[in-house]
């Protein structure tokens, strides 16, 4: 839902005639509260986890990251993003080229249903597919017999973290698309362009920022899932860890420091994704212009 | 829904309608409906007798009740300072604005879990803050106003960032008039500035809510999960599946659904009102 809209700050609206602007002295105190409110919200947790996380020294900091449980769950993660990010991806323009450039009936609940894994607990979320293969669910017997597992293994994980992150390619490029409208692809086509040479050489460059942000965006939240993964994992160190679900284990076993360690790589991960944020906003602004 | 036209009317140049439309079929049957309606079907197996009983249990309905207000509370305060921050965003200019911009969107990046063991070091009765009030008598962490603490910092980004592209297109005009016509600043800004504002502070106070609810990560490490105290539902929903009670984590599950199905349809609602559908994403 929120992240999805790329808010360029424009200059003209903070140069505003003095008759319709607060006076100096209220302009302060507001600036003040926000920003005090800000930096007890969202910068204090920030600060906390890498104070935390170097509290027991530098030592302790490479110890906790680079253990092998620490390990085989960056790899678990990365392989289940790795799984769901292109196919959220495929999905993403598949669905906003189908809905942007075309008329049909029911686009409305379309994009509605898109949007429903947003409004999901994550807990349900993974719920749902305990239900349909864990040893108790509707497929259970049926892949015991096989020795197919999902639910405790890899294929659950990612099979939650593809739900979790459903909307978030589809919702970026969307808008994006329905703003350009479908002129230049028709001109293409009437030009004798087929339909991959459509895509490519004319959609594409149109939407590449949007995308890439919504890209990055599925890819910090399939790397970050928590509730929905905890359901379906089973939490087995090693095998099915993932790096949050490690965090957890950590933190509840009073590794604090180990815990707040791991957290912080995870930070990281949220930063860089602010910064890759900020650098696509910008060159959009620059194509703008 | 404006070609309401049938299908096949509905000509275009383009390619393509048939794949791209049958695969985003396919794939949402297969990722969203279909393991969705597993909640309805599991569900279906219980006599309505037993479904009640289950989801009026009074550990249940208490997990409901946590929920509800700490999402109500949070999305509240979310409003009043979500709307000031966007105010100061657009309108204001002071060093380190872009920064300041740019860490809205922190809760909405980083994963959960770790915004729930920073939050509960902050707040716990030996952290930063909570060390601090714990003189005083005041304790956040393992209470309800530590679960609506989390829900603060994870609500933020939704209600800044629907309320800021709706505060950067207003237009100066109207505020021109009112100034003319003798308003002073004050009575602008609620006659004239905050009218505009209302749907897309719905909208935010909305999907802030909608998500408070849900919202698992951030809440069970702050919680202190107290059974009737700081037990919220979706916590109560993993505590029945880890004691293999399917049916009554699908009875609390399927509640939980129902609202959101609600909430979904409010969102929309109010983002067709305020015209800005599909655009605050």
């Amino acid at each position: 839902m929120a992240g999805a809209v790329t808010a360029h700050l424009d200059h003209t609206a903070a140069q505003r005639p003095q008759h319709i602007n607060e006076s100096g002295l209220v302009r302060i105190i507001l600036i003040t509260i926000a920003l005090l409110f800000l930096a007890l919200v969202v910068v204090l947790p920030l600060v906390t986890i890498f104070m935390e996380a170097f509290k027991k020294g530098v030592d302790v900091y490479v110890a906790s990251v680079t253990e092998p449980y620490a390990l085989s769950a960056l790899k678990l993660t990365l392989l289940t993003a790795v799984i769901a990010v292109p196919l959220n991806t495929l999905f993403g323009v598949a669905a906003a080229w189908a809905i942007t450039k075309f008329r049909f009936r029911g686009k409305n609940i379309l994009i509605t249903l898109i949007d429903l894994p947003f409004a999901i607990s994550p807990v349900i979320a993974g719920l749902i597919f305990v239900l349909l293969f864990g040893a108790q669910g509707f497929f259970g017997p049926w892949l015991d017999e096989r020795g197919i597992q999902i639910i405790f293994a890899l294929p659950g994980i990612v099979l939650a973290t593809i739900f979790v992150t459903f909307p978030f390619v589809a919702r970026e490029i969307i808008p994006l698309m329905q703003a350009q409208g479908t002129q230049e692809e028709e001109a293409a086509a009437s030009l004798g362009a087929r339909g991959w040479q459509i895509f490519w050489r004319v959609t594409l460059p149109n939407i590449k920022w949007g995308l890439l942000y919504g890209i990055i965006l599925c890819n910090a939240r399939a790397m970050g899932e928590f509730g929905a993964v905890s359901v379906v994992s089973g939490h087995i160190r090693g095998q099915t860890n993932t790096l949050p679900l490690h965090v957890e284990i950590l933190y509840n076993e009073y590794q604090f420091s180990a815990s707040f360690a791991v957290a912080s790589l995870l930070l990281l991960l949220a930063v860089l994704t602010l910064v890759a944020k900020s650098i696509i906003e910008w060159k959009a602004e620059k194509i703008k212009s | 829904m404006k070609g309401s036209k049938p299908k096949a009317k509905a000509k275009s140049v383009l390619p393509g309608f048939g794949i791209s439309m049958g695969f985003t079929i396919f794939y949402l049957c297969l990722i969203v409906i279909i393991p969705l309606s597993a909640v309805f079907i599991k569900t279906s197996g219980m006599t309505l007798p037993q479904f009640w009983e289950t989801i009026t249990n009074p550990r249940v309905l208490a997990s409901y009740r946590v929920s509800f207000l700490t999402a109500f509370a949070a999305a509240l305060i979310n409003v009043v300072f979500g709307l000031l921050v966007a105010w100061v965003l657009v309108r204001y200019r002071f060093p380190g604005k872009k920064l300041v911009d740019s860490l809205i969107d922190l809760p909405f990046a980083l994963p959960t879990a770790v915004a729930g063991i920073a939050l509960t070091a902050i707040y716990a009765p030996n952290g930063w803050v909570g060390s601090l009030l714990q003189p005083l008598g005041i304790k956040i962490a393992f209470t309800p106003l530590g679960i609506t603490i989390a829900l603060v910092f994870i609500g933020l980004p939704f209600v800044v960032r629907t309320v800021q592209p709706v505060l950067q297109d207003l237009e100066k005009d109207t505020e021109e008039a009112a100034v003319m016509l003798g308003a002073y600043r004050l009575r602008t800004f609620t006659r004239v500035i905050l009218p505009d504002l209302i749907p897309p502070l719905l909208t935010g106070f909305a999907m802030a809510f909608a998500r408070g609810l849900g919202e698992f990560g951030s809440v069970v490490f702050i919680s202190g999960n107290m059974p009737l105290k700081t037990e919220i539902a979706p916590l109560l929903i993993m505590t029945k599946l880890e004691q293999y009670d399917y049916m009554g984590a699908t009875a609390i599950a399927l509640v939980m659904l129902v609202i959101a199905f609600i909430m979904l349809l409010i969102i929309n609602m109010l983002q067709w009102w305020s015209g800005r559908r599909t655009i605050a994403g």
